[in-house]
């Protein structure tokens, strides 16, 4: 780490959250990792097909940038991108249909986990190509400057991503034009069934700094510090002061995806148990909640509650929803042009 | 009618829909203070400054991605790839990301995105400036392609491309910049997916697009003095294609030659080939013919990069054997 990078590791309570604020960061940390949990038991008994990455583990990144977001604010996602689109603000309905591929999923069916998106709170998409958003991040950001309009986009990616060549392409251009872009690194120290460290020389920070970028290494495990910092740099965006650069170090709790349950010859289960009794950003950001006094051990049961029975009955209606019908398979190709707009002098 | 180059043309077009729409934008390298290479895009930055023309660093990935993000979020892009060859650096973007995203979101998302490139040989540039790839990109599902004959076609199938609400790919032929050709003075648009008959003619139907368009009519004449009459089509948009104007023409003539200056496997004359083959087979005397680029890289010597292109005298001998009834191979 360069000694320009600003490391984050403790929040700050004085400018911390309101007791909603707070409450809504614990909340969907919890719908993230109870949607996750639905979806691994979708796919291990065989209901749901394809594959499918568990955000698990990682929900204080999502969330802490996420909260700092408005719902005009956009997102680009990735490959595991779950966690985003609940933290953007996506029902459980919706989702659920997606992963089964049915019609009332938010991408009718036709997206899948890899390509899951609630579109209306400017989630852009999840990706399958690692490193496959980051220009259109850029782009988002780009036509918010063009345009006049004061949204801020966050590009989330892997620290796997970070060996793609677009990356470097990108930053360049958003810092050359100062863009309202925040790329969010997730490091979670693996990239597939490979050590980060075997994958990126170097700093990772320094990356974004080489170009000028404001870069921060922050724990994120810790929703109030990503969230803290999260605040103040969609603010500092929003003020002409972008692009910023965070690197934020994470954990996956499953394998690179589901059907990676034997994976002790890449990472020992020593090593996951550390984090998740340790550092679990769930159980910490509970203990939080309870030591300052903003809710109390019984009403956190009930809340964690009531999210459990939220997916149960989401899983049901998705499991019973229709599939698309099979003359959806040729729609949506093209994008309708009403026809008028074609004419000379319109 | 007044007569102006191709390269006026697009910057009249570009002019026309930057000033309606002030969503537009154009994106690339050496695209402002230069106008391009090629010097197409003179004036527009006077006029829309540097923050609607957009100079970029050499990151052709990059700026398509730009593109497709700023597409996706309310804006149209007019990328500038200088060279159609570079397509091969942007395929992800173009390919996996701008053509797929209307699709994938079960079309919540779209991106109203026009790539405009060139192609084109003979220009003596070597192997890696000079290929024509638009059957690359006419091969992805979600994305058009324009290929425009003439100074009148760039206007207008410019003008509908940016329009369009899809990421649309226009493929200038970069040896016409200085054609001219007469274009209207009033606003005009060509719709997408209606072929021109550039030339009526009853004995066979030769389907050229681009740069091959003028190919095609020089064969014509030298065949018209031969009491051969060559019907030539240019279909303007390759995707969507106007099958309809075809199959029709080639039902009148029961012969037909497709000319293109992509490379002839797997190419765009292929395709046309079979769709007429599957859809006139019974009014057919002969087999359809596709004539294409050769399969090799472009030379650069230029005795060795002539022999790669269709040329007006192959072209006219195809026909005649066709229309003797030799069963024959293409050149
Ligand atoms: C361009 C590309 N190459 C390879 C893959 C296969 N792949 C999927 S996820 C992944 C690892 C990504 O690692 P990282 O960016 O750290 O994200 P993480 O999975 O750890 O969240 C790989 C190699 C892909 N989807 N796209
Ligand atoms: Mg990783």
């Amino acid at each position: 780490m360069t000694s320009k990078t600003k490391t984050r590791t403790r929040a700050k309570t004085a400018s911390g959250p309101s007791k909603e604020e707070a409450l809504r960061m614990y909340t969907q940390m919890v719908r993230i990792r109870t949607f996750e949990d639905n979806a691994n038991q979708l796919y291990l008994s065989g209901k749901m097909q394809g594959l499918t990455h568990m955000y698990s583990g990682e929900e204080a990144v999502a969330v802490g940038i996420c909260e700092a977001l408005t719902d005009s604010d956009r997102i680009t996602s990735t490959h595991r991108g779950h966690g985003h689109c609940v933290a953007k603000g996506a029902n459980y309905k919706e989702m659920f249909c997606e992963l089964l591929g049915k019609q009332e999923g938010y991408c009718r069916g036709k997206g899948g986990s890899m390509h899951i998106a609630d579109q209306n709170h400017g989630n852009l998409g999840a990706n399958a190509i690692v490193g496959g958003s980051m220009g259109i991040a850029t782009g988002s950001a780009l036509r918010a400057k063009l345009l006049g309009q004061d949204d801020v986009t966050v590009c989330f990616f892997g620290d796997g991503a970070t060996a793609q060549g677009l990356l470097y392409e990108v930053m360049n251009m958003a810092a050359l034009w100062k863009l309202p872009v925040i790329f969010a690194c997730e490091n979670n120290g693996y990239s597939e069934y490979t050590k980060t460290e075997e994958i990126a020389a170097g700093s990772i920070t320094a990356r974004a700094e080489a170009f000028g970028i404001e870069a921060f290494q922050v724990d994120g495990q810790d929703v109030l510090g990503v969230n803290e910092l999260s605040k103040k740099l969609v603010a500092r965006c929003r003020d002409g002061d972008g692009p910023f650069f965070l690197e934020l170090l994470t954990y996956r709790y499953h394998g690179h995806h589901v059907g990676d349950i034997n994976r002790e010859y890449y990472r020992s289960k020593k090593e996951e148990a550390d984090w998740k009794e340790n550092r679990d950003p769930i159980i910490r950001f509970r203990a939080w909640l309870v030591e300052q006094g903003i809710a109390e051990e019984s009403e956190i049961d009930a809340l964690n509650a009531q999210i459990k029975q939220d997916a149960k009955e989401a899983v049901a209606y998705a499991e019973a929803a229709a599939y698309p019908g099979v003359e959806e398979v040729d729609m949506h190709v093209y994008a309708e042009t009403d026809p008028a707009t074609l004419r000379a002098g319109k | 009618m007044r007569e102006i180059t191709l390269s006026q043309a697009v910057n009249e077009a570009l002019v026309e829909e930057m000033r309606r729409d002030p969503t537009t934008f154009i994106i690339g390298e050496d695209v402002a203070e230069a106008g391009t290479p090629f010097k197409v895009l003179s004036g527009l930055v006077e006029e829309f400054g540097t923050s609607r023309v957009i100079d970029t660093p050499i990151s052709e990935p990059g700026f398509v991605g730009i593109g497709v993000g700023a597409a996706l979020t309310g804006a149209r892009p007019i990328v500038d790839l200088m060279f159609g060859d570079f397509i091969y650096l942007v395929m992800d973007q173009l390919c996996n990301q701008a053509a797929k995203q209307h699709y994938m979101s079960g079309g919540k998302l779209s991106v109203p995105m026009v790539l405009r490139t060139n192609l084109g040989a003979t220009r003596r540039s070597g192997a890696q400036h000079s290929q024509s790839l638009q059957a690359l990109v006419a091969h992805i599902p979600g994305i058009k392609v324009a290929l425009p004959s003439s100074a009148y076609e760039a206007k207008g199938l410019m003008k509908t491309a940016i329009r369009d609400n899809n990421p649309v790919v226009i493929i200038e032929d970069k040896l016409m910049y200085q054609d001219k050709a007469p274009v209207p003075e009033e606003e005009y648009l060509i719709p997408f997916g209606e072929a021109n008959i550039k030339r009526e003619g009853s004995d066979i139907t030769l389907v050229a697009t681009s740069s091959m368009v003028q190919v095609a009519e020089a064969a014509a004449s030298i065949l018209e003095k031969e009491g051969i009459s060559a019907e030539v089509i240019d279909p303007r948009t390759i995707v969507p294609l106007d099958e309809k104007t075809l199959i029709e023409s080639v039902k009148k003539t029961s012969r037909a030659i497709v000319i293109d200056e992509g490379h002839q496997n797997y190419g765009i004359t292929g395709e046309i080939a079979s769709r007429l083959n599957e859809k006139a087979f019974y009014y057919l005397d002969a087999p359809v013919l596709r004539m294409g680029a050769m399969d090799v890289p472009v030379p650069f010597s230029p005795v060795l990069e002539d022999l790669t292109v269709p040329t007006p005298e192959g072209v006219a001998e195809n026909a005649r054997r066709l229309c003797a009834g030799e069963m024959i191979h293409a050149a």
